[in-house]
């Protein structure tokens, strides 16, 4: 008997797991919802349009870390071009988002203010059938997608691995950025896309759609969440740390890694895409900077301070970071950059399993226990060696 | 029980059928792609060359391994044998020469995987299993069954396949060990444990890299009942240089050495060679 794969989904899970995720459902689809929407300002429960707005932001932030987390972590593949994916989905979103402001930019006319700015008569054939939600939703997908499978495909099937790798993903998104500031791209140039009004017609800005969004990013954290842990705890998992461990004896057996590291990869991408998507109306912008090469960079500065190789780590690795961030940017905000530096520095020198290392170290828990989920954390010399070598 | 993809030929009669696998074999038309032991040989070498840098570390080999049998490989360290299994598996190109797997399957146009799932299974001099994986999932990810990415992400154990993985434990004496770290098992089990992995993928020719090397004595012993008995059903071979152990196994020898087959026959002939004896004692 084959057990069905529902109850496998479910059984991937321990229960703390689950009890967990469902306490974050009540506090993320009501508990803040409610506070901003149906508690007046003056309460000291209210929960104000800033910081609805910038939890919703890392809630995004966490779905790439987990994302980031799956090919890292599990498959050990460092991605340094994840942003490309993540502002890839903004801006496939945010052509909708540009179309639906309609005749109210600063130019009254159909074509996005840019356009006119450029003389532009028309809309250039990528962007037919922009003020589609659904199509800008396939495009969310289709688009970074495509672009993973082929990188990947090629990348992959050239054996190029480690350090080389991540060089060629920073490149990428480098390059990307580069064609992105460019204003006959067809994107807005450096600008990039913003003064969005509406989706489906309602106010863009309004509290309802504030928590709509929230609670729309922490569903896809979740939902995320649940997928990733049926994916490392199934044998497809199990396949995969065994390549990240040894990929020749891999093959030896029957396997063709090349497929198992295209799957995890593209579904990687696209799960930041989808991130992207959701974050682009909330922050109200998307230009070429999402796709700086640093930008990248500390997408892995959150997965390695959360804790590699667990899925919890790096949602608080996105949180931490985020959260240490906007208290920077406020405070000192030339001070960041050094800051997280020297963050992503201590944590490979001093907690190479992150803050849940940490924390399972304080309990008194082994670091790898036995049972497949923990035996896909990766090795404990290895994180200083990639680190190192994404330093160079 | 196999699907007749060319009703118009027939083989029947053609050649003999081995009997050593049994009636499913005789008479009955391949499929692309299927082990064909038409002429009784799992295993033809020609010819083969490989170099380094110059270096021939494989010179005009020739070597036919028969069906169901259990073979020997010995020689001196450097002789080409690793070199030989990694032409066989598909890890090194030969410069020259031809390797087929039964009559038709031309091992030197297959990639690792390909030439796995025809059914070469290989243990490697240096054991390798996945170290942070338990003794059970090294098994479980070993066992013959459809590899791609989308059954790996949908599957579970079937009862029979669970059934299959705790026999093999038993047979390499890890049952106990099932849900143990595999980086944590002693030299001499990492060996089982990678002799298990290999009869779960069920290959029909093993290739064995030194197997028995960190053993007990009383671990080598059992392997070599464990192999004479699995030889008829699948064919075997064996690279050793305990002459212990290759006398215990009690099969054909062949001599290795600079690239090239030296000797062969039983053990105590190919032991009595002079050229055989000069090689060893020379070194
Ligand atoms: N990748 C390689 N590059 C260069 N030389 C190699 C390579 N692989 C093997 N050789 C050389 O080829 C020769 C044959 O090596 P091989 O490993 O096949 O010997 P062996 O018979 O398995 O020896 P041993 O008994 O020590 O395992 C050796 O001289 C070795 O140094
Ligand atoms: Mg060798």
């Amino acid at each position: 008997m084959r057990t069905p794969l529902t109850i496998r989904i479910i059984q991937s899970m321990p229960k703390a797991g689950w009890a967990g995720l469902a306490a974050f459902a009540l506090v993320a689809w009501v508990g803040i919802p409610l506070a901003h929407l149906a508690l007046p300002e003056s309460s000291p429960f209210h929960v104000s349009g800033y910081l609805l707005t910038l939890l919703g932001k890392i809630l995004c932030y966490a779905v790439v870390a987990v994302a980031m987390d799956l090919i890292w972590g599990y498959a050990g593949i460092l991605s340094l071009g994840h942003g490309l994916f993540f502002a890839l989905g903004g801006y496939a979103f945010g052509m909708y988002l540009m179309r639906q402001i309609g005749r109210e930019g600063s130019y009254q006319s159909d074509l996005p203010d840019f356009m006119v700015f450029l003389d532009w008569k028309e809309l250039p054939w990528f962007w037919w059938n922009s003020d589609s939600l659904l199509w800008s939703l396939f495009l969310v997908v289709l688009i970074p997608g495509l672009l993973a499978w082929i990188f990947g495909y090629f990348a992959f099937r050239s054996r190029i691995k480690g350090v080389y790798f991540s060089i060629i993903t920073q490149a990428l998104t480098f390059a990307a950025m580069l064609l992105f500031f460019r204003n006959e791209t067809g994107f807005g140039g450096n600008n990039g896309f913003t003064d969005f009004k509406r989706i489906l017609g309602y106010s863009i800005t309004s509290p309802e759609m504030r928590a709509t969004l929230f609670a729309l990013s922490a569903t896809l954290l979740m939902g995320v969440l649940v997928l990733g842990r049926y994916l490392v705890s199934s044998k497809f998992g199990r396949v995969l740390a065994a390549i990240r461990d040894s990929e020749s004896r891999v093959m030896f057996i029957g396997y063709q890694p090349l497929w198992y590291k295209l799957a995890i990869w593209t579904l990687s991408a696209v799960l930041c895409a989808l991130a992207g998507a959701l974050y682009v109306p909330q922050v109200g912008i998307i230009n070429p900077s999402e796709m700086s090469p640093a930008n990248s960079i500390e997408i892995a500065v959150w997965v390695a301070v959360g804790g590699r190789g667990t899925l919890i780590g790096a949602v608080l690795g996105a949180f931490i970071v985020n959260l240490a961030k906007s208290y920077f940017t406020v405070s000192f905000p030339e001070y960041w950059p050094f800051f997280l530096g020297f963050l992503f520095i201590a944590v490979t020198l001093f907690l190479p399993d992150g803050v849940v290392g940490l924390w399972r170290k304080l309990m008194g828990q082994r670091s790898a226990p036995l049972g497949p989920a923990a035996s896909a954390g990766p090795p404990p010399a290895d994180p200083v060696a990639i680190a190192k070598g994404a330093q160079s | 029980m196999t699907t007749v993809l060319d009703p118009g030929a027939d083989r029947a009669g053609l050649n003999d059928p081995q009997n050593w696998q049994g009636p499913a074999s005789s008479g009955r038309v391949l499929k692309p792609g299927e082990l064909d032991l038409s002429h009784n040989v799992i295993l033809y070498l020609e010819d083969i060359c490989v170099s380094f840098d110059g270096f021939k570390a494989i010179n005009n080999l020739n070597l036919t391994i028969d069906a169901g049998e259990l073979r020997c490989i010995i020689g001196p360290n450097g002789a080409g044998k690793t070199t030989m299994m990694d032409v066989i598996t598909g890890k090194t190109r030969p410069d020259s020469g031809k390797a087929f797997f039964g009559q038709t399957l031309d091992l030197t146009r297959l990639t690792e995987p390909e030439i796995a799932h025809l059914g070469i299974g290989r243990k490697f001099q240096k054991p390798t299993v996945f170290e942070n994986h338990t003794v059970f999932e090294n098994l479980e990810l070993a066992m013959k069954t459809d590899k791609r990415v989308w059954r790996s992400m949908l599957a579970a154990l079937l009862d029979d396949e669970r059934d299959r993985i705790s026999d093999t434990l038993k047979l390499i004496r890890l049952a106990g060990e099932a849900d143990r770290r595999a980086g944590l098992l002693s030299h001499g089990q990492k060996q089982w444990l990678e002799i298990g992995m290999l009869l779960m993928q069920d290959p029909r020719l093993l290739l064995l890299d030194e197997p028995v090397a960190g053993m007990t004595d009383d671990e080598t012993e059992r392997t070599a009942e464990l192999f004479v008995s699995l030889a008829g059903k699948h064919s075997l071979m064996v690279v050793e240089h305990d002459m212990a152990f290759v006398e215990a196994l009690g099969g054909k020898v062949t001599v290795l050495h600079e690239g090239s087959v030296l000797a062969e026959g039983d053990l105590a002939t190919v032991q009595a060679d002079p050229r055989v004896i000069e090689v060893y004692l020379g070194r």
